[in-house]
């Protein structure tokens, strides 16, 4: 499937969004980091849904959740409503989700807004802010466990739900919408999206105007166009007359299977929580996060282009990823050399991690070594060729740079630059080779004034050696 | 000493600060009360011997060294066993929470715990809550004390009952729709359902959270007050406690009192009307103006009532699945829709399983709007109404029940006619306002309680009329 | 506006379904009757001309109500403890049909 648009073919996402970066849960005061925790240790009254407790609601969630709505342009409410959205589910520990809703009178925290692709604008139809479930877990496989264990650490967690129109058309297109809502949120601080299922993806399809198809349970982006070419491919084949369906993408066998069938929209039976006032979202609060907005991916790559002369392609790939962009920064932060760093980063670091499936979050790569390393390049002290198998090297071993390697790189490549050098310090110093020819101590004051006229980089031992073995013939 | 009288509660406290008894003699009279009267009247689902015995024994001791003891002073109280209690089982009158030990206390419970009293038990219930006579629980219905053949009123009943029994001075009950008005009224004791939003609802489980309050009752409008202050107040937990309740400046139309004529409609009794008609007069004798009006939004109160509770609370009492907390089945099931299904109804009484599908009906896509939303509609037009008429009169009065305490049994067959009694208790829960009962009728009558209903956190106003009501017949 | 016709058994059925509370057939018609009498009391509510009013889900306006994000954790074994079935730490539940 390539990116160019598929008109039979309609797709929305339903993107949620952890806001990992807080400290407590959306509407109760345990702790919001349950990541490699001991299960069921993280919870209170409120996150059990034990009876009689009450959410209240956490503050920075919703100047966090505030963040993404501006960063996407969309309408903010003057005020949002949580409604309560009611299904029976074991994850869920009141049977019912405190989330938001855009019918009978709700108002969610957004509407509208919009990420621009490269020749697609995608617009959003809400966003807004909810709790997440608890985590089930399966003893072996889910379809021969005798029963699901219950973990609520993630109960009661902040999401962000953001909800497009169905704008995209092909699967490329929503992987690429993905990455960039991924930059946006890495950019404002406000998820990690790394983290396991901190953003979680819903597809809606349907195509050459048939039944619209949900598809759940996608873990990765990957997977998102993985599932929805499936998901195309098998709906121009099959066709999707059975009515509206939700099918599940086991990602194993790469397929979607159907999870039910159903004429009419499930019933939630939305209606306003009691237990939590309106929230005003005032003006004031607008502006404090609008004053307080870091700089966005399209901003950041439009400056890499003025500043550093950059491609436009290579300062949106650079932009997609926040931590190659940082990396990027700061590396030419210590050595200024921006088009064969971009290109480094680029074509062998983020080469290395797609291969991997990495993120570029989990480099271990110094920006001092990537500096040194184009500088080593610059000046002739190696060859472009090593000092990309080195950066690689540091990549894959997650290990600094020794400064000695460019000496061991010299000693094999140039051996002839030292000679001669050596050969220019012997012309330039006769009274000093005299001496030397005398005095074997001396030896030392030819090698300084070698290491001088490299300035410093040649490798001393070799450089004594050069100096010896002329030394020897001159005696 | 041996004969405590427990239905004072000031005098208690006083008796109790001039050492002229201890706590624990306190304690041991109510304990000793409930045991010797409790089989009959069953106001009580659990009783707190042990740990209220040690607690009075540790404030006898603060007392002696001189330390703080709190306004309530080792006061006995009981508490609604719908209010969640740390380490006391807590059920609700179900038997889907038989056995739930709550691993935390309800902030009015800290609040009572802080202001010194001992709680000697938790008081029967309407399952959840739902119900007008206490006979929907789980554990038996409560008898009225006043005649043990007659109902106490609900939901609250335990709570008016223990009261009215002279067991404890003060309770706690909850009011939904009426729950500590009705038993009040039936049981001749005063009854207060505060301004939504000025006392915690953390920690009370959950019948529709958008009409309930906790209130207290007492055997007079003094100890009804005292209790008031020491549960009220904002709470940082209850996202629709009132932080800055408004100042209410006190003005001339604080004495005039609205009399609806809706409130006498076809249901009342004359005994009932004769009863309130007295209580009224006592205000007039007592400088209050009063005159009739009509409201006539007040007809549509008790449906708009209903669909709102039951919507609530088909949401409310979904989180009872088995998987959690109180009642599991054993018998495994493996798919957790035939687990959930069998363990609710299995847990469920009759009432509360009617309340639950009526409530998911009127929420349902197609029918939210002609039912739900409509009901909305007209709480608001109700609450325009009420404020309107807050703008001429300072409170609104009427009978708080339509009836007398009638027998047990007699209407637990026909819901809608059980429904019916709520008719003049309803409107304040939907639209907030805070509402007392005070018996009016005379000594040897069944009880008649009359509702006073005031502005949005105008309680010390309840008060100061109840008591002019509560004077004045004492003194026929 | 809908129609109010009888909360019929297969009614009953499907709401006792969407809020699992599991009816025996008899059960599920003598709470039709009921249910069917109490929905035709609630119509009462038609006559009221609401055209214009908005509803009212929170009896008191109470304004912006948020905490800090500052956590304080709950001992958690407190609640373990009242679990009625668990696995280690987990608690255990029937599987997913
Ligand atoms: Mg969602
Ligand atoms: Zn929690």
């Amino acid at each position: 499937m390539d990116a160019k648009e598929d008109l039979d073919v309609k797709i929305g996402l339903e993107v949620h969004c952890h806001l990992t970066s807080l400290k407590t849960k959306l509407f109760c005061r345990c702790p919001a980091d349950y990541y490699n925790k001991e299960p069921n240790t993280n919870i209170c009254p409120v996150c059990m849904g034990l009876p009689g407790s009450l959410p209240v609601l956490n503050e920075q969630a919703v100047k966090h959740a505030l963040a993404i709505a501006l960063a996407l342009g969309s309408r903010v409410s003057q005020k949002m409503v949580f409604y309560r959205k009611n299904y029976f589910y074991p994850d869920l520990p009141k049977n019912f989700q405190i989330s938001q809703y855009d019918k009978v009178g709700g108002l969610p925290l957004a509407t509208g807004g919009q990420i621009r692709l490269k020749d697609k604008v995608v617009r959003i139809r809400r966003i807004q802010l909810e709790e997440d479930p608890a985590k089930i877990v399966y003893e072996g496989s889910i379809s021969t466990s005798p029963y699901a264990l219950v973990d609520y650490n993630r109960s009661g967690v902040a999401l962000v739900e953001i909800v497009t129109e169905p704008d995209l058309t092909t699967p490329k297109q929503a992987r690429q919408f993905l990455q960039k809502l991924r930059a946006i949120l890495e950019h404002l601080g406000v998820c990690n999206c790394d983290l396991e299922a901190a953003l979680r993806c819903d597809a809606n399809i349907s195509v050459r105007g048939g039944y619209r198809v949900e598809i759940k349970n996608i873990g990765s982006f990957k997977d998102v166009e993985k599932a929805l070419s499936f998901e195309v491919t098998r709906q121009k084949m099959l066709g999707a007359k059975r009515g509206m369906e939700t099918r599940h993408w086991d990602d194993v066998r790469g397929v979607t299977i159907s999870l039910r069938v159903k004429e009419e929209e499930q019933d939630y039976r939305y209606f306003p929580e009691a237990d939590l006032p309106p929230y005003i979202i005032t003006e004031d609060l607008i502006a404090e996060t609008l004053a307080a907005m870091p700089e966005l991916p399209d901003a950041r790559r439009d400056r890499f282009i003025k500043q550093y002369n950059l491609p436009h392609q290579a300062a949106e790939i650079l932009t997609s990823h926040k931590s190659l962009a940082d990396l990027f920064e700061k590396s030419i932060e210590k050595y200024r050399s921006p088009l064969r760093i971009a290109n480094w980063l680029i074509s062998d670091i983020l080469g290395y991690l797609n291969r991997k499936d990495l993120d570029p979050s989990t480099l271990k790569i110094a920006p001092e070594d990537i500096a040194a390393l184009a500088r080593a390049v610059d000046e002739g002290l190696i060859n472009e060729q090593t000092g990309r198998n080195l950066l690689l090297k540091a990549a894959t071993t997650g290990k600094r740079i020794e400064q000695k390697i460019f000496a061991e790189v010299s000693k094999i490549g140039d051996e002839a630059t030292i000679k001669a050098l050596v050969d220019r310090v012997f012309k330039e110093n006769e009274k000093a080779v005299k001496d030397a020819l005398k005095n074997e101590k001396a030896i030392n004051y030819l090698i300084g004034l070698v290491m001088k006229a490299s300035g410093g980089k040649t490798d001393p031992h070799i450089t004594r050696s050069v100096i010896v073995a002329k030394l020897k013939q001159l005696s | 000493m041996t004969n405590i009288d427990l239905r004072s509660a000031k005098r208690l406290v006083e008796a109790i600060r001039l050492g002229e008894v201890s706590i624990v003699d306190v304690v041991e009279a109510s304990l000793n009360k409930i045991k010797e009267l409790d089989k009959d009247i069953n106001a009580f689902i659990t009783i707190n011997s042990k740990k209220a015995l040690a607690a009075a024994e540790s404030l006898d001791t603060k007392l002696k060294r001189g330390e703080k003891v709190g306004a309530l002073c080792g006061l006995p109280i009981a508490v609604k066993d719908v209010i969640s209690t740390a380490g006391l089982e807590t059920t609700c009158g179900s038997k889907i929470l038989k056995g739930y030990i709550p691993p935390y206390d309800a902030t009015v419970v800290a609040k009572l715990k802080e202001a010194g009293a001992v709680i000697v038990g938790k008081t029967n219930t309407d399952e959840f809550a739902m119900g007008s006579t206490t006979e929907f629980s789980a554990f038996g219905p409560t008898r009225n004390p006043v005649d043990k053949s007659r109902v106490a009123g609900g939901s609250s009943g335990g709570s008016g009952a223990a009261v009215a029994a002279g067991m404890v001075p003060l309770s706690l009950g909850s009011d939904t729709g009426g729950s500590i008005r009705c038993p009040a009224a039936f049981c001749g004791v005063v009854g207060l359902k505060p301004t939504y939003g000025s006392v915690s609802r953390y920690g009370l489980i959950s019948y529709a959270n958008s009409l309930e309050q906790i209130g207290p009752f007492a055997a007079n409008v003094d100890d009804c007050a005292l209790l008031f202050q020491c549960i009220s107040g904002w709470d940082p937990m209850d996202s629709t406690s009132y932080r800055n309740p408004p100042k209410v400046e006190s003005s001339k139309i604080c004495r005039r009192v609205a009399v609806p004529k809706e409130f006498f409609g076809e249901g009342v009794e004359d005994a009932v009307a004769r009863s309130v008609w007295r209580g009224i007069e006592a205000l007039k004798d007592g400088g209050y103006v009063v005159e009739e009006v009509s409201l006539s939004t007040l007809d549509y109160a008790l449906p708009a009532y209903y669909i709102i509770a039951m919507a609530e609370a088909s949401s409310n009492l979904a989180r009872f699945d088995g998987l959690r907390y109180g009642l599991s089945l054993k018998s495994g099931y493996r798919d957790w829709n035939t687990y959930f299904s069998k363990c609710r109804a299995k847990g469920f009484g009759p009432e509360v399983k009617r309340r639950i599908l009526l409530g998911t009906y009127v929420l349902s896509a197609g029918y939210y709007g002609a039912y739900y939303l409509k009901a909305q509609k007209i709480r608001n037009i109700l609450k325009t109404q009420f404020q309107q008429l807050f703008t001429k009169y300072g409170l609104i009065a009427g009978p708080t029940m339509p009836t007398t305490p009638f027998k047990i049994g007699e209407k637990i067959e026909d819901p809608l006619l059980m429904y019916m009694i709520d008719i003049n208790t309803v409107p304040p829960n939907l639209t907030g306002h805070p509402a007392i009962s005070v018996p009016v009728h005379k000594e040897g009558e069944l009880p008649v309680g009359l509702q006073i209903i005031a502005p949005y956190f105008c309680e010390e106003r309840l008060f100061q009329a109840a008591k002019i009501v509560e004077e004045s017949l004492r003194r026929q | 506006m809908p129609k109010r016709t009888k909360l019929g058994v297969s009614a009953v059925k499907h709401l006792a379904w969407l809020t699992r509370i599991d009816l025996t057939d008899k059960e599920a018609k003598e709470i039709s009757k009921q249910l069917t009498k109490i929905l035709n009391y609630f119509s009462k509510i038609d006559e009221v001309d609401t055209s214009g009013v908005e509803p009212l889900y929170h009896p008191l306006e109470i304004g912006k109500v948020s905490r800090s994000d500052e956590p304080t954790p709950f001992p958690a074994d407190e609640i373990l403890k009242i679990v009625p079935s668990r696995k280690g730490r987990y608690v255990k539940a029937p599987r997913i049909a």
